[in-house]
């Protein structure tokens, strides 16, 4: 077997990326910034595939499975004889996988920066950003432990903000990254609470000791406590999975994704589409054993929040207007569709699971694609809405040949990539939770129709749109990412991921039934021939629809009044029972003891202030009673 | 001759010494005031070598006091003297109540 320690590079390469164009970047041309970046991220995607090769291809498979490998390990923190906090590389058939991924979408995206942000101002600050969020990214899922990941998942939370925010000149910026962040910072309290109560209970932090040990058989028969009526693992694994929706954006914590639009639309297809969004999906695939052997309540839960998701953001997509909420309400559909997959999983067979990381991967490759075709039609048009678009096929073939690649894929026809991914999820699906399986057939048509109504309405409906400056498709650097993803997206599909990826770490057999592909294709086919009816050419049919639909539609538009709930709850409730009570307690009683403090010093200073009167022979006088009166007491005394 | 007896002595300097406080306290003029203060530093030095002749008339610690008094009170006296003619220069005025603003 060969070495693997160069891994500790892939990490600190974007770091030292960071570090470099943090603290210089400002003096630095703009080329040398972004070669700077796009090089350091190209060394470590070559090493990822190099990694993966090796792991895959040249190591393989050592009696059965491929091993669980931890190359480089210290520990950091100790705390009891067993229970320490320890730093290093986990290397498995997922983190490897999601190496793959990251590298590889940060290095397109980096690609794409280079052409789609020429000219902005800070340049190399975006570029350290990038740098930091695909550094904190890496470390996530190269983490061997549950606070090492933890650590990972907060600064990619903190790069996420400041990519969010990076115009932060615009008051919609500002205030979307601090939703964002405050909203994932929410759901991360419950994920350290679960992260507490697992360690307790497994007596370690480490994946490997907390897997082996809360899934033997003779933890399972003496573990008896419980919370509320759930064993406590129960509610351990619900915390973690809280953690895990709110960096995923499952509902109800899937607020902050729609706005995060607002960043850059390169740092959306990185972030808010291909790689921070699925770390919830990542970790609960983490903690797979325990989810699936110790309790299947909490993978339940998984489960309906997944379907529920993936079927709600699907509706709201076909009523947004902004391109980019479509594309980030699709997110959170698909990433529904990965979680309901891991939630209808079990360990032995675990064809949900592969599936789940399987669209995992299909998806970081159209989604990205999605984002950055988008990005390439907002730099050519200059606007997010879909009304000032139309007819764009002939300014913009390549982005329009590879836009239409991934709503292909991304709606599920074969031969493209997310047709295979789809389909083992709704086969996976299918075999245990035929209820999941039908709304995930329904969303699925209704997916193939909201990306085809994008489709339509960019490319197409208008047919004598004209451009005004129109400067062309953009530089090079933006069209070879998209050409790169766009042939992956088309044949990512034919990996056969059951070889590489599965529960237990042993290869299985892909299944494919040509049969059961019928019904989800045909789905998606009428989902496509509906949106080709209605927005193919610009015709009232859509809007008299709309207005036919009335009420459905409406709350679909508005999103379904979620965020006007939450602002709800915040402002009238929590703002009235417990901030402003909390606020009058923190002014009259805690400031109160101070300022009571305070006000007693001023007014016995104030009293004392007069005897320095400046009245030299006062002080004389004083001093001269001060020693006849110490004598006095002296003699007294001494008598 | 009538020995003078050491009573004796401390009564002239207590007198001499209260006599100086009381100008201290109530002399307005800083002259007069740094001369009252020589009143109670001589006073002192009158204790002193009292006490040394009478008390312990072998050693000679009293008188060596006494000098080294008589020398600071020379640099004081030169000290204050200048102080007293620079508030001058600024107040036009030698006079403790006019100079209470030194407090600040």
């Amino acid at each position: 077997m060969n070495s693997y320690n160069y891994i500790a590079l892939i990490p600190i390469l974007p770091f030292a990326g960071f570090l470099l164009l943090g603290l210089f970047g400002k003096r630095l041309p703009e080329k040398i910034s972004g070669l700077i970046g796009v090089l350091f991220i190209g060394i470590a995607a070559v090493l990822s595939l190099t990694t993966a090769y090796q792991y895959f291809i040249t190591d393989g498979v050592i009696n059965g499975t491929y091993p669980t490998l931890e190359p480089i390990k210290f520990t950091w923190l100790q705390f009891t004889s067993t229970l320490s906090i320890d730093m290093g590389i986990m290397l498995d058939p997922i983190s490897v996988m999601m190496l793959v991924v990251v590298t590889f979408i940060s290095l397109m995206v980096h690609l794409f920066s280079l052409g789609y942000m020429h000219g902005e101002k800070r340049f190399a600050t975006y570029y350290s950003h990038l740098q930091l969020f695909t550094f904190s990214m890496l470390g996530l899922v190269l983490s061997g432990n549950l606070f090492q990941i933890y650590m990972f998942w907060e600064l990619v939370g903190v790069s996420s903000f400041l990519l969010i925010g990076y115009y932060y000149d615009k008051p919609s910026a500002v205030a979307a990254s601090k939703k964002a962040f405050i909203v994932t910072r929410f759901a991360d309290l419950f994920f350290l609470i679960g992260i507490l109560i697992m360690g307790v209970t497994a007596d370690s932090f480490d994946f490997n000791t907390i897997i082996t040990t809360l899934t033997s058989s003779a933890f399972q028969e003496n573990y008896t406590a419980t919370f509320l009526g759930f064993s406590v693992l129960t509610w351990a694994l619900t915390l973690i999975f809280i953690g895990g929706a709110g960096k995923s954006a499952m509902f109800p914590l899937h607020i902050w994704l729609p706005d995060a639009m607002e960043g850059p639309t390169p740092v959306s297809a990185l972030i808010h589409a291909a790689t921070m969004v699925v770390a919830g999906v990542f970790l609960v695939a983490r903690l797979f054993p325990v989810f699936s052997v110790t309790d299947s309540g909490a993978l339940e839960i998984v489960a309906y929040v997944g379907i529920f998701s993936a079927l709600f953001a699907a509706v709201i997509a076909c009523t947004q207007t902004d391109i980019k909420r479509v594309l980030a309400y699709s997110t959170m559909s698909q990433i529904g569709y990965m979680m309901f997959a891991l939630g209808v999983s079990d360990y032995e067979h675990g064809a949900g699971y592969t599936s789940s990381m399987f669209h995992l991967f299909t998806h970081a490759f159209f989604k990205s694609l999605l984002f950055l075709g988008a990005g390439s039609v907002i730099h050519a048009v200059h606007s997010n809405e879909m009304k000032d678009m139309g007819g764009l096929k002939k300014y913009l073939p390549i982005t329009h040949i590879t836009f239409l690649i991934a709503c292909l894929a991304i709606a599920g026809i074969p031969p493209f990539a997310g047709f295979f991914s789809k389909e083992g999820i709704l086969h996976a699906a299918y075999a245990t939770h035929p209820a999941i399986y039908y709304v995930a057939l329904i969303t699925s048509g209704i997916t193939a129709f909201y990306m085809f109504r994008l489709y339509y309405s960019i490319f197409w409906n208008k047919s004598e749109t004209h451009l005004h400056d129109f400067h062309g498709e953009g530089p090079l650097t933006m069209k070879i990412p998209l050409l790169i993803l766009g042939a992956l997206s088309a044949v990512a599909g034919f990996i056969p991921f059951a070889q590489y990826i599965s529960p237990t770490n042993t290869p299985q057999e892909s299944h494919f039934e040509i049969l059961f592909s019928i019904a989800p294709v045909l789905i998606g086919v009428t989902g496509i021939i509906i949106a080709t009816i209605f927005y193919k050419t610009a015709n009232g049919k859509a809007a008299a629809f709309a207005k036919s639909a009335g009420g459905l539609y409406r709350s679909a538009y508005h999103k379904f009044y979620i965020d006007e709930v939450y602002t709800f709850v915040t402002k009238k409730i929590i703002f009235n029972l417990i901030g402003r009570p909390a606020a009058w307690i923190d002014r009259n009683i805690v400031d109160g003891l101070m300022n009571a403090i305070g006000n007693t010093t001023i007014t016995f200073s104030a009293s004392m202030k007069d005897l320095q009167s400046g009245k030299v022979q006062e002080y004389a006088l004083y001093f001269i009673a001060g020693v006849i009166g110490l004598s006095m007491l002296g003699i007294y005394l001494w008598m | 001759m009538n020995h003078i007896t050491i009573t004796q002595i401390l009564f002239l300097s207590t007198a001499l010494f209260f006599i100086g406080v009381y100008g201290l306290l109530t002399r307005r003029n800083m002259i007069t005031m740094l001369m009252a203060i020589e009143l109670i530093l001589n006073s002192v030095n009158i204790n002193f070598v009292a006490f040394n002749k009478y008390l312990y008339p072998e050693n000679l610690d009293g008188l060596f006091f006494t000098i080294f008094i008589i020398a600071i009170a020379a640099a004081e006296a030169a000290v204050a003297i200048a102080i007293i003619i620079n508030i001058y220069r600024n107040h036009r005025s030698i006079d403790v109540e006019d100079n209470e603003e030194m407090k600040y």
